[in-house]
């Protein structure tokens, strides 16, 4: 008996979460549209998520186009294939590990940061001082960020894309030898931009998915540090776990 | 006017307000006193519309904040000026920017004539040339009295105040008080204070109300309350641990 009561709270209390950040986001989307638009708001968000970003995704995205071309050559070499490794880092990249890792990458860094500093304003009562001052805290602290979630992660992913390319190109031709045009012509031969379009579509719902989660496990601190600590954890791992289902999901619908 | 008519609250099981009746004259500054953690605070938030009661009316120079719609409603708080405990300064933003916030979200001014209104109210409260300081650099009562200055940047005729004088020293407290009593008197607007600090009730009250499991025990003028008869409000008064009142 004691299970289901167990089991039953745990329901309600994951259904009320849902509703509650699927009405958030609803009204950090409506709000898009209302005016005031504050743009120097909306410019520091996208610096933040995106500018700040450039480092990681940098370094992320160059190993991995380098260990992606370095364990293509030793697979193909295995049945003298070794020239569609250009081809595989590019398709790789653009439809997969470009958005996915800019997502998990900026989940941990923006995702942290937003919960954080939301989390330590609501503590604070800066966020009931935001709305005792007449301002919609919503339209003011989550709309901009959810903007710069959905707008910065195509950005990084196409900077992501390019920089791991070069990554496996710098590690085939440099270290494995492979020519340099062929290698060039392989990459660009059969990547069409529906791969690009796709990837940047998923990096979209993901930039979406971390903006959201992140302000509402943010809203949703309480309890002074600890609390915010707790927030901060809770939006990195629900961001991450989000991107990683919805993955699958936008894959699907992709492909139909 | 300001008044409360049988507010009920409870967050989960926790029964917070239980039929709370309050009324608030225009022009008038009423304080109410109770215990750490018995609901004052959520009346304060009551008042300004951030908590919604589950029973009972707020009603605020005749309107019922339950008949506004979340727009409305944010429109309707350009009326009210609020001080928070913690001064609740946005910490990303300069003294002049907290301060001027207000009115740049809903004036047009320029950026000069906000800075003139910043500096007048920064003067108001006793501080000057602090206007491109950073919270951070602030002491806890400047960040109080910059708190103060963007309560009143808009010239609200309803002043909240929060706990005004709660992690101050004595002398800060006072300086505080007066600045809160001055303010009443010159500015004419309606006023509650929600505190636990006497001497802070006897300087800035018109009315103390006493709030005690959930309603409001008692109202009447500073020499009232102080001549109470009721052993809970002499206790509470008194600072006694002897007495009606439970610590747990």
């Amino acid at each position: 008996m004691r299970f289901f009561d167990r089991f039953g709270k745990w329901i309600i209390r994951f259904l009320t979460e849902m509703g509650a950040m699927a009405l958030l986001f609803y009204n950090a989307f409506i709000y898009i549209f209302r005016p005031p638009y504050r743009l120097r708001n909306l410019s520091k968000q996208m610096e933040s998520v995106g500018v700040g970003s450039i480092p990681v995704v940098l370094i992320t995205a160059t190993f991995t186009g380098m260990v992606l071309a370095l364990q293509g050559y030793t697979g193909f070499k295995r049945f003298n294939a070794e020239g569609l490794v250009g081809t595989v880092v590019a398709l790789s990249m653009t439809r997969e590990l470009g958005p996915v890792l800019t997502g998990l990458i900026v989940a941990g860094r923006a995702g942290a940061a937003m919960a954080a500093e939301l989390g330590t304003m609501k503590v604070t009562e800066q966020v009931d001082a935001l709305a005792t001052l007449a301002v919609n805290p919503i339209q003011y602290l989550v709309t901009p960020r959810f903007i710069a979630g959905i707008v910065m992660l195509p950005l990084l992913t196409v900077f992501s894309d390019f920089i791991g390319i070069a990554g496996g190109y710098l590690i085939s031709v440099n270290l494995l030898g492979a020519n340099a045009g062929a290698y060039l012509q392989r990459t660009t031969q059969y990547l069409e931009m529906e791969d690009i379009f796709g990837g940047l579509l998923k990096a979209a719902v993901f930039g979406g998915i971390i903006a959201g989660v992140s302000c509402y496990k943010g809203f949703q601190a309480d309890g002074g540090a600890e609390g915010v600590g707790r927030a901060t954890t809770g939006a990195v791992v629900v961001s991450e776990m989000l991107i990683l289902i919805s993955n699958y999901f936008v894959t699907a619908f992709l492909r139909s | 006017m300001i008044e409360l008519r049988n507010v009920y609250k409870s967050f989960n099981s926790h029964h917070v307000l239980r039929g709370v009746n309050l009324k608030i004259e225009a022009g008038e500054g009423v304080v109410v006193i109770g215990g750490s953690g018995t609901g004052k605070s959520v009346i304060l938030k009551h008042v300004i519309g951030l908590i919604r009661p589950d029973k009972g009316e707020v009603i605020i120079d005749g309107q019922n904040l339950a008949d506004l719609s979340e727009g409305e409603l944010s429109h309707f708080r350009k009326r009210f000026g609020m001080l928070f405990q913690g001064a609740a300064l946005f910490d990303s933003l300069s003294v002049w920017e907290n301060i001027g916030f207000v009115l740049k979200e809903h004036s047009r001014l320029p950026k000069e004539a906000i800075m003139e209104i910043v500096k007048a109210k920064l003067a108001m409260v006793g501080l000057r040339g602090i206007e491109d300081k950073m919270p951070a650099d602030l002491s806890g009562g400047m960040k109080k009295r910059v708190g103060l200055a963007r309560a009143i940047a808009m010239n609200p005729k309803i002043i909240l105040y929060d706990e005004p004088t709660t992690g101050l020293d004595p002398i800060m407290s006072d300086v505080i008080n007066n600045l809160i009593a001055q303010m009443n008197q010159n500015l004419s607007v309606t006023s509650l204070t929600i505190t636990h600090d006497m001497k802070s009730a006897y300087k800035i009250a018109n009315k103390i109300a006493m709030l005690y499991h959930g309603e409001i025990l008692e109202v009447g003028t500073p020499t009232q309350i102080q001549n109470s008869k009721n052993p809970v409000i002499q206790q509470f008064i008194n600072g006694s641990s002897e007495g009606p009142i439970r610590v747990d």
